[in-house]
């Protein structure tokens, strides 16, 4: 699997996606700047975790209209795979790669903290290496992972089977209390109708070693390498 | 010629921020505050001259960048 982790100006987790993707495929991933203009031969464009351009006007705003963003659409369209985490959901939404959009967070604060996802369906490129309805947990950290969509989306994504995680308790409840952000339906990850295009809110890539307190992230990137092993 | 665009979260949009605010001035002794809403001003300095062309200009500004329409609405003003 040929990756690449695109850098916008305030982004901050592109090393931690680096290391995970290091770690499931042997290989470092390519860094590309938002300002290039061209994706060629890469099977994974992931969308990291920060704040680019300052989360001004809106998170991902700016970013959506960048350079590189154009070869990124297209890349998509060919069904090539996109990871976006956290402000890289965000930049999907924005950029109508994924439908609905990332609110303030309900309770209106930073949410730095661990939750738990369940795994709403495990036959993904993404989700091969974790089973059906399998709790994980992973560490989140943004002040706008509240998920809001229309009605007709919601009950498309769900009657598509787009749903991908959703916040659940530890023993895999869908709860109020499980869902600190307040996103609908307790949704924290979407899929494109191909399943190719992942938005997630929390951080898989943060717990990939021992190290950083466990390993619950690393089946997401192992699946990954595995489907997308060429 | 100046624009001034209001990007307002549509209703039935959660504004948390609103909800605080109205929490708030309830707290300083403020009564019979209804629903708060908070939005975005945005103005524009337009070197169009002609008041429908920089209208025109501002919604293209408006739809393509500075209002989300999943969850935003805004207006136009030309000033």
């Amino acid at each position: 699997m040929k990756a690449a982790i695109v850098v916008f100006p305030g982004i901050n987790r592109e090393r931690d996606m680096a290391i995970a993707l290091e770690l499931a495929t042997g290989h470092r991933p390519r860094m590309i700047w938002h300002k290039e203009t061209v994706l060629e031969g890469i099977d994974l464009v992931v969308l990291p975790g920060g704040f680019s351009s300052g989360d001004y006007l809106r998170c991902g705003a700016m970013a959506a209209h960048s350079p590189i963003m154009p070869a990124i659409h297209e890349h998509a369209r060919r069904g090539g795979h996109v990871l976006g985490v956290c402000n890289g959901f965000q930049i999907l939404t924005e950029a109508g790669l994924l439908p609905g959009a990332l609110l303030r967070n309900a309770g209106l604060r930073f949410l730095s903290m661990d939750c738990h996802l369940r795994v709403e369906r495990a036959d993904t490129d993404f989700a091969g290496h974790y089973q059906n309805g399998q709790v994980f947990r992973a560490p989140m950290a943004h002040g706008d992972g509240n998920y809001f969509a229309s009605a007709e989306t919601l009950n498309r994504l769900e009657g598509e089977g787009l749903v991908g995680f959703r916040y659940v308790t530890p023993t895999g409840a869908i709860t109020d209390a499980a869902n600190r952000n307040g996103s609908q339906r307790n949704i924290a990850g979407i899929y494109s109708p191909n399943l190719r295009v992942l938005g997630l809110m929390p951080h898989p890539e943060d717990l990939v070693d021992p190290l950083m307190g466990g390993t619950d992230g690393k089946p997401l990137f192992d699946g990954l390498a595995a489907a997308l092993a060429a | 010629m100046k624009a001034v665009v209001t990007v307002m979260l549509k209703e039935g949009v959660l504004d948390p921020q609103g909800k605080a605010i109205g929490h708030a001035l309830g707290v300083l002794g403020f009564t019979g505050v209804g629903e708060v809403r908070v939005g975005k001003r945005i103005e524009l300095d337009l070197a169009e001259n002609d008041p429908e062309a920089a209208r025109k200009s501002a919604e293209d500004m408006g739809s393509s960048l500075l209002a989300n329409l999943v969850i935003e609405s805004f207006k136009v003003e030309i000033v």
